[in-house]
């Protein structure tokens, strides 16, 4: 099917005068552009008048920051090509201190408009929603619905042209202000607009700074990002999620080794002997027990002290000795137990019996040395000492969970300080109240009765 | 498609149909807007210079929508404060359809008749209205004027003035226009789509841009 025989001509980047100060005006976005914006003499233009009436005039300074992406560079975003041909500053003021972003206008004849947004380094790719998002209002923080996802409100502000570049599909003007809100789901951010009546809604998608230098071919580095942003994806999300699967994961692992281990833990017991201590003999009180022997691989060896201490205790210095090597494990032990009644009843500390565990025994023939020591006053003190070879033993598998929670529990402190520092630039941190954003559900609700 | 064909009644150039149901047409040479009566094409109206205007869409763009082949056959322009738009008029499977693109960002939409609609005093921004399990909410209002006409159209439509436009969206991308350039409102429902799902082929070339 033909287009008939007078086809209209291939429309062409237009070459215009500025009519305030003669300079060339180019029309990158065809006929689309609403406003353009004379780079020399800062007259904003009608661009959609052949004359290019001129609507506004404004100072910029010298030093105006220059846009990154250059007017007229092209770069790929999602699979279209679009030119850069818009740019303007805008402007809001918290608590008196001016707080500014960049808004680039990107174009592309058949998919229109699109926008880059760029803050300390953080960027969002930005488009017009085609469907409405559905404002909760009620109780609890404000939020936004669409296409069923939920988006918490960050921010609102006047937000204010400062300066401007370029084209624009609407009328732009330097000084006009707009009710910004930001409501965020990371990595994505849906922004109201409200002028007048009318709201606009957009959604911005996270984009990184190198993304966009790749797709523009852009010279130099993007801007060091500074903060954390409304919209910027943790970084430790990812990892939260999967450290505390792997943590789940060893922990299933550590049990099943721990029942493994129990089940063919051999338990058996190698030694016994019945001692007796008198403190009152002045006799070298150290003595060696009879040799026994540790088969098998290497293994812990457990050994329990039994005393019958009555509100006294018993020291015992004890040495397990390798016949063969040499090789010996000094370590030493308490037994005690007290008991009494006091001005809160009965009352008892310590016990009958100690139990401490050697790891890593390898086999051989051992005995033990054992000096012990206790106080003159109660006299002599009985005590059994029994040694038990290959226990299963629940502290190791208690410090291996330990060691896996650490990480886990690093991670997710970081993932939670992400978030914190997010939401502490929020209107709805607790110390800001969120009024604002109240006050900006409820012209919402209300607009429709404004007059 | 049924092509009936016809002489224009002004410079006796080869009026081509596209569309068999077409009430009016412009001349593509004497730019005379055309009406069918039952006879014959009667001249009602010439056409002004249509205004500059970068829509992608010609007449014969040929696209799909709905799993169904569609092909441009005419247009209306309206020019409002921030430019001007297309009404492009589609036909698929011997229906019409509106295949509206303001600023590249495209919707398509059937007229709705037997719907209860509101005046236009009472459609405000921010107003809900139901229609069919749906409801939309008034986004604008626009007040624009008729620009131009090009190609086949359903109705006759020319020497219009001013017009009141009422653009509603849903929740979901559903999207509604209230048209009061009529004594009886008419109603259009449809949805937005996106400019590569409708795979259109046969579109204006633009220079430096393939």
């Amino acid at each position: 099917m033909s287009a008939g025989p007078n086809p209209p001509s291939p429309p062409q980047v237009k070459a215009l005068n500025c009519p305030g100060c003669g300079a060339a005006i180019t029309l990158r976005s065809l006929n689309q552009a609403v406003s353009v914006v004379c780079e020399h003499c800062h007259s904003i233009l009608d661009a959609q008048d052949p004359r290019l009436t001129i609507l506004q005039k404004f100072q910029a300074a010298t030093d105006e920051g220059r846009p990154l992406i250059p007017l007229g560079t092209r770069g790929t975003i999602r699979g279209t090509l679009y030119e850069a041909v818009g740019f303007q500053r805008r402007t809001i003021q918290v608590d008196g201190i001016p707080y500014s972003w960049h808004e680039y206008v990107l174009f592309n004849p058949y998919k229109g408009f699109r926008y880059l947004t760029e803050y300390n380094g953080h960027w969002n790719d930005t488009s017009i929603l085609r469907a409405l998002p559905t404002v909760n209002s009620g109780y609890g923080s404000p939020s936004v619905t669409y296409l069923g996802q939920t988006y918490k409100h960050f921010q609102s502000a006047q937000a204010a042209a400062s300066f401007v570049l370029g084209e624009f599909p609407w009328q732009v003007r330097v000084g006009e202000t707009a009710e910004v809100s930001d409501f965020v789901s990371p990595p994505r951010v849906i922004s109201s607009e409200r002028t007048g009546k009318e709201i606009t809604w957009s959604m911005g998608e996270y984009i990184s700074g190198a993304d966009i230098w790749k797709a523009f071919k852009l010279l130099g580095s993007p801007p060091e990002r500074i903060g954390v942003y409304e919209n910027q994806p943790s970084p430790f999300t990812a990892d939260v999620t999967r450290i505390w699967l792997a943590f789940i994961g060893f922990l299933v692992l550590v049990v099943v080794m721990f029942i493994g281990f129990e089940a063919s833990a051999r338990n058996e017991q190698v030694f016994q002997g019945d001692y007796h201590f008198d403190p009152r003999d002045r006799s070298e009180p150290s003595f060696v027990t009879d040799v026994f022997q540790l088969k098998g691989r290497t293994s812990n060896l457990e050994l329990k002290t039994d005393a019958n201490v009555n509100n006294s205790w018993i020291y015992l210095n004890y040495a397990l000795i390798n016949q063969d090597t040499g090789q010996a494990y000094d370590f030493g032990r308490e037994v005690s137990y007290y008991h009494g009644y006091d001005s809160d009843g009965a009352w008892t500390e310590g016990k009958n019996n100690d139990t401490v565990v050697i790891p890593s025994v390898p086999p051989g023939n051992y005995y033990f040395r054992i000096e012990p020591e206790a106080e003159v006053a109660p006299g002599p003190i009985y005590y059994t000492i029994t040694a038990k070879r290959d226990v299963p033993q629940a502290s190791f598998f208690g410090l291996a969970l330990l060691a896996l929670l650490i990480p886990a529990g690093l991670i997710t402190w970081r993932s939670m300080n992400f978030e914190h520092m997010r939401w502490a630039e929020s209107d709805c941190a607790p110390s800001n109240g969120g009024s604002t954003a109240s006050s900006f559900i409820t012209s919402i609700m209300n607009r429709g009765d404004d007059d | 498609m049924i092509q009936p064909a016809a002489n224009c009644p002004n410079c006796g150039a080869k009026i081509v149909f596209r569309w068999s149901s077409s009430v009016q047409t412009v001349c593509e040479f004497c730019k005379s807007i055309l009406v069918r009566t039952d006879v014959d094409l009667k001249k009602v109206g010439k056409v002004a210079d249509l205004p500059p205007n970068s829509s992608p869409i010609q007449i014969g763009t040929e696209g799909v929508y709905q799993h169904q082949a569609f092909v441009a056959v005419g247009r209306i322009i309206y020019e409002y404060d921030q430019g001007t738009w297309n009404e492009w008029h589609i036909v698929r499977n011997n229906g019409s359809a509106w295949l509206s693109d303001a600023q590249d960002e495209y919707a398509v939409t059937f007229a709705a008749p037997g719907r209860k609609l509101p005046a236009a005093s009472e459609a405000q921004v921010g107003q809900p209205f139901s229609w069919d399990n749906v409801t939309y909410t008034v986004t604008t209002v626009t007040q624009a004027h008729y620009r131009g006409v090009e190609g086949e159209l359903p109705f006759q439509y020319w020497d219009k003035n001013d017009v009141v436009f009422v653009d509603l969206m849903s929740a979901d991308g559903k999207f509604a226009t209230l048209d009061y350039s009529d004594e009886t409102p008419v109603l259009y429902l449809g949805e937005a789509v996106e400019f590569d799902a409708l795979k259109l082929q046969n579109l204006r070339s633009f220079e430096g841009w393939s």
